[in-house]
């Protein structure tokens, strides 16, 4: 078994129009931002892919990344808590013009959801959102005398993640608060993608320290010192460059 | 009425209740105030959504890890004893009742515990975070805010007029002016200023404060 990938544009070749993508990272941390990139790089050659739905805690920083993604008019729809960043114009234009979607999801909730798609739990209930707009709709019933709303699964076709170390089987570490989502996320996609700073073989990653074991993952593509939105936005960067 | 308390002084009282060994969530802005008052020989652990347990202060400029920050993306430095989670671990410690105290800001808060601090209205767009699953958990939500808006309108009412982050949730208010309690759907005075009588403090508030025992002087060092 060797999950590894020869490069990025192998590692999204598959990903087609109308997909479901969760895409980890709480800002530019835990980001996979060459994934990204090669997605766009697809799209352009080919067209392809578009009208994606995107997963993902916010929607874009600056012109990078999720922001690059949405700027090139290849998603049709941002499932995410918190639309706004320190430079969130890309989203916002498009979103006030009604060219883009919106599921707003409190952030604790998307993690829930995430996580019962990857458990196979089709939904649960939470005391968060309860008596509030983004509850309505949604089913209440009370236990123990307290009300909950029951909120349902997240799943995906594709998962693109970013992690530390990853190995020929798919076991990853993570860098610090770089694991936010991303574990949740390699559960609940039908095929997850995960760049890595470092490949190495099977064996080279202490098997007490992996956190998302291999069974999770279908693909790693090695990305050795990878680029950060905070530090590419402070550059006033875009992709692809003008 | 002119003296009013300044957001560090009220950070700073908000500071005096947390206890030694609590587990704290401090929200996006000026509740982050809160860490920098804490009493000389207690330690708080503060938990940020993101998945950070034990984090400390700010890094020096130039030196930040943008892999290690806090929910409101800023970089952060790692105290001893610090530990790392995904979010849906991060989210459960919230959930499942694991933190000792959340410190929010609010717009308005209602005399029954209802706040609002996520939405003013449908224009714009609509941004939540992690705050409609803050409030539900912590074993004690306090909110830290200006006792009225900017215009002098009150911001502690009957019932919130803005869009609800939760139901019933806070417990204590610390404002410029005073320290009140919610407790059975209603405002208990604990705390106010010496300074302003309790029926101007009434006049600034949009629900009745109830007594319950003497009410303190709220004393807050200059700082």
């Amino acid at each position: 078994m060797d999950k590894r990938v020869a490069n990025l544009a192998e590692a999204v070749a598959d990903i087609p129009d109308g997909a479901v993508l969760m895409i980890g990272g709480f800002g530019g941390s835990g980001a996979p931002i060459e994934l990204i990139h090669a997605l766009i790089d697809r799209f352009l050659a080919t067209g392809s892919p578009k009208d994606l739905t995107v997963i993902n805690n916010n929607a874009g920083n600056g012109h990078v990344g999720i922001a690059a993604l949405i700027e090139q008019g290849m998603v049709a729809r941002m499932i995410c808590s918190f639309p706004r960043s320190a430079d969130p114009r890309v989203f916002t234009e498009l979103y006030l013009a009604g060219k883009i979607e919106l599921e707003l999801v409190p952030q604790g909730t998307l993690a829930e959801r995430i996580r019962a798609g990857g458990a196979g739990i089709p939904a649960f209930y939470t005391p968060t959102s309860f008596g509030t707009d983004l509850a309505k709709g949604k089913p209440v019933a009370e236990f123990e005398g307290r009300p909950y709303v029951q909120e349902r699964w997240l799943k995906a076709d594709f998962a693109l993640i970013k992690a530390e170390l990853g190995d020929s089987y798919g076991n990853l570490t993570y860098r610090m608060a770089a694991r936010n989502f991303n574990p949740l996320m390699a559960m609940a996609a039908h095929r997850t993608i995960a760049q890595v700073s470092q490949a190495v073989p099977a064996g080279g990653i202490d098997p007490e320290a992996v956190i998302t074991p291999g069974i999770f993952v279908q693909g790693i593509v090695e990305v050795a010192n990878p680029q950060q939105e905070e530090i590419l936005n402070r550059a006033d960067a875009a992709y692809p460059e003008v | 009425m002119s003296e009013k308390l300044s957001n560090a002084q009220i950070a700073w009282r908000a500071a005096q209740d947390i206890e030694d060994g609590a587990y704290v969530n401090l929200g996006i802005g000026f509740p982050e105030m809160v860490a920098k008052f804490q009493p000389p020989g207690r330690e708080a652990v503060f938990h940020t959504e993101n998945g950070v347990l034990g984090f400390g202060q700010a890094p020096a400029p130039g030196t930040e890890d943008w892999d290690l920050i806090n929910a409101g993306k800023k970089a952060i430095t790692l105290k001893p004893g610090a530990a790392f989670f995904h979010h849906a671990d991060s989210f459960a410690m919230v959930r499942g009742g694991h933190l000792d105290v959340a410190i929010l800001g609010a717009y308005q808060v209602a005399q029954n515990g209802d706040l609002a601090n996520w939405s003013t209205g449908p224009k714009g767009v609509p941004a939540v975070g992690g705050a409609m699953d803050l409030v539900h958990g912590a074993k004690r939500v306090a909110v830290i805010t200006d006792h009225v808006t900017k215009d002098g309108k009150p911001k502690l009412l009957e019932s919130c007029t803005l869009p609800l982050t939760g139901v019933g949730c806070v417990t204590r208010i610390y404002t410029s002016l005073a320290v009140i309690d919610v407790a059975d759907g209603h405002f208990v005075l604990r705390e106010k200023l010496p300074s302003i009588s309790l029926k101007d403090l009434q006049a600034l508030t949009g629900a009745t404060l109830h007594l319950d025992g003497p009410v303190a002087d709220l004393i807050v060092p200059e700082i």
